[in-house]
């Protein structure tokens, strides 16, 4: 950490929750992104957390697009500059999992596939947080949501998965709970052109339904149990990364219900829900390993 | 040098001249031929501008914003669903103040599938802040889609313009088109400033987040006066252009023969032509019969409409759209900014064919129902009867 700037980009007093991951997240992306950079923000929490104008927490330009058109918004970007001959700055979207997964996706697709020199965070809270948790398709299975009262059926839409079948130039994983792992993956997309993509799992505390102050252990926990893999694919080659590396075999993973159970909003999950999730989990670490064997 | 082009394609020579920076598009009958010409400009090296093979209409304004707000020149094209598909976005084009210039062949919503010619797509955005024109000639979509980036961009206006192509009668007739040097292009529309821009890494600033109820009437309030403010400075682009072309330009409203009518049509679009020549055929018949053709729709040029049916007998409006539940939406809009009680003819739905004759015989019966003391009313003008449409 000691290699990020003390410089702050994205300043106290805005307006995100207590004990918000995908805010913590913003500050170090931005420190590793430098002030050369665009951020194109579609509706998510990110929309809300930057407080009421003509006030602002964000000392790197931000562009509010809306829910469906953040990549698209940022390629328009990228065009302009180009016309004017400005080849030095990144534009990152920033968006919430539904403005990915759901809404965005098609825009998302279609700049992937046009190879549009663009970053894209997607910050994973698992459910529409910013209107007050509802099911999104990259909630997980059993998680309770405002429209999922009883836990969803369906598993997480595998997002990270559709990026690497658009063979971009870069797509990882991160966890809030790991900035450096995190900063070093955004630092590797940075250093490349085209379209490049970052799925950043971001634990919520009302969301989630855990006390603020174990929002880092929340998300290291969906690490080390291995509900959520920390990996990075690019020139081809995939590998696993931070703690996931060593864990592989599932022995050496914690029991899925420590981090099931740190959070309200798998409480009343069925012991053959949580095998069903353990399945899945399972399933997921043997299509990345595969991956990772190429 | 003239040319022998379609509307479509006037429409690309003139965003050719007008020197668009950045065009991102999605195709759709019976818009196409726009973008192909276009695309083929750049990849032929005609045109500097990067053009963008976006994956949907929602996402071309979407990418025309996104450039806008970096200042650039931007454009696109589009129709019916397109523009529905896009109209999210072409409102927060207009709420935002970008000046993006985009056509719209008009063509009737489905369902039922229909590529043929009606304006319900294009009216259906007129809350969005869009400056809103209507051409009646492939030399006018030529003229206008030249006009429309210098009225955009202009400092008193800065917000958005949209010009419509009737489908097929206008998009795809070959007419003949004079189009002027790339030199007076230049020197009626300087290459942009840029002066909108609010994306800059050197004075970086949040666009568009929260904004509460103490502040949003002030910004809607400043959007009503640039639209408002922009009657004039169409009017200018339309003399200037007009010194520069050395062909006469229509500003708001194109008045035909309307000196003495006892009988106006208000028409817009490409049928404006026909209307005129009906208007001809009866004068020849001793009906004093004249033609008021809208080229802007937003602003409306209530003003200006109000002279021009000032002591009229009968004012036939020609809606070739509908609001369900409320009536023709052109007629609408001359009722309540003239005062006038028009008579409103629905005609020409879906496409269909609307002639010389009909458009003689629509002048005679308003006259005849204003005869008979009707103050206004709706009229279904060339049904059918529901009969032959059934299985």
């Amino acid at each position: 950490m000691r290699s990020l700037t003390d410089e702050e980009y994205y300043l106290p007093g805005n307006a995100a929750c207590p004990g918000c991951a995908a805010v913590m997240a913003m500050r170090i992306g931005l420190k590793v992104l430098g002030p050369r950079t665009v951020l194109v923000v579609p509706a998510c929490c990110m929309s809300v957390v930057q407080g009421y104008y003509p006030k602002t927490p964000s000392k790197i330009p931000i562009f509010n697009t809306a829910f469906a058109a953040s990549a698209a918004t940022a390629s328009g970007i990228r065009a302009a500059l180009e016309m004017k001959g400005i080849r030095d700055v990144n534009i990152v979207c920033w968006a919430g999992d539904g403005g990915t997964a759901d809404i965005g996706i098609q825009s998302l697709s279609g700049a992937a596939e046009r190879g549009d020199d663009l970053i894209y965070v997607c910050y994973d809270n698992e459910a529409y947080m910013n209107t007050g948790t509802q099911r999104s398709g990259s909630t997980p299975e059993g998680a309770r949501t405002t429209t999922t009262i009883t836990g969803k059926s369906e598993g997480k839409k595998d997002v990270p998965g559709i990026m690497i079948a658009h063979r971009i130039p870069y797509v990882a994983t991160a966890c809030t709970s790991y900035p450096l792992d995190f900063a070093n993956k955004l630092r590797r997309a940075i250093s490349m052109k085209g379209t490049r993509y970052i799925h950043l799992l971001s634990p919520c505390p009302p969301g989630w339904r855990y006390p603020a102050e174990k929002t880092v252990a929340v998300g290291k926990l969906a690490v080390e149990t291995g509900a959520w893999i920390l990996y990075e694919w690019f020139g081809g080659r995939c590998r696993l990364t931070g703690p996931s590396s060593g864990l592989a075999e599932r022995s050496k993973r914690r029991p899925l219900e420590e981090y099931l159970g740190i959070q309200g909003r798998f409480s009343g999950a069925d012991p053959s829900k949580i095998e069903e999730m353990k399945r899945r989990i399972d399933e997921e670490w043997e299509r990345t390993i595969a991956l990772c064997k190429g | 040098m003239n040319l022998i082009a379609t509307g479509n394609h006037a429409v690309a020579y003139g965003v050719k001249a007008a020197r668009a920076e950045v065009i991102a598009a999605y195709p759709i009958t019976p818009q196409t031929q726009i973008i192909e010409k276009l695309s083929e400009f750049i990849e032929r090296g005609e045109m500097g501008a990067k053009f963008m093979r976006v994956e949907s209409e929602h996402s071309a304004m979407a990418a025309c914003i996104g450039a806008s707000a970096c200042g650039a020149r931007t454009f696109t094209a589009t129709s019916s669903q397109g523009l529905l598909y896009m109209s999210e976005m072409v409102f927060w084009a207009g709420l935002g103040s970008f000046p993006v210039v985009m056509a719209v062949v008009t063509r009737t919503l489905a369902p039922p599938w229909s590529i043929w010619n009606e304006h319900t797509d294009m009216l259906s955005q007129r809350d969005a802040g869009w400056i809103m024109m209507m051409c009646d000639s492939v030399q006018e979509a030529y003229d206008a889609s030249i006009q429309a980036f210098r009225i955009a961009e202009d400092r008193r206006v800065r917000q958005p313009v949209m010009f419509g192509l009737d489908a097929f009668s206008l998009s795809h007739t070959s007419e003949r088109l004079d189009p002027i040097g790339q030199e007076e292009a230049d020197a009626f529309l300087p290459s942009p400033d840029g002066q909108w821009k609010v994306i800059d890494v050197q004075e970086p600033a949040t666009y568009g987040n929260l904004v509460g109820p103490e502040r949003m009437m002030e910004i809607r309030h400043s959007i009503m006066e640039r639209v408002k403010e922009s009657a004039k400075v169409i009017e200018e682009a339309a003399s200037d252009f007009g010194r520069v072309s050395g062909r006469k330009q229509a500003g708001l409203v194109e008045e035909y023969r309307t000196s003495g009518a006892e009988v106006i049509l208000v028409v817009a679009g490409a049928s404006s032509g026909d209307a005129m020549d009906a208007a001809d055929a009866l004068r020849d018949e001793g009906v004093k019969a004249g033609v008021a053709r809208l080229r802007v729709l937003r602003p409306f040029p209530s003003e200006r409409l109000r002279e021009t049916l000032k002591g009229c007998r009968a004012v036939a409006v020609m809606d070739r759209d509908y609001s369900f539940g409320s009536g023709g939406i052109i007629g609408h809009e001359v009722a309540s900014a003239t005062g006038v009680r028009p008579f409103n003819y629905i005609a020409g739905i879906g496409g269909r064919d609307l002639s010389v004759n009909d458009f003689a015989g629509i002048a005679s019966d308003a006259l005849r129902r204003a005869e008979a003391g009707n103050e206004g009313g709706e009229i279904w003008w060339g049904m059918k009867g529901y009969q032959e449409h059934l299985p």
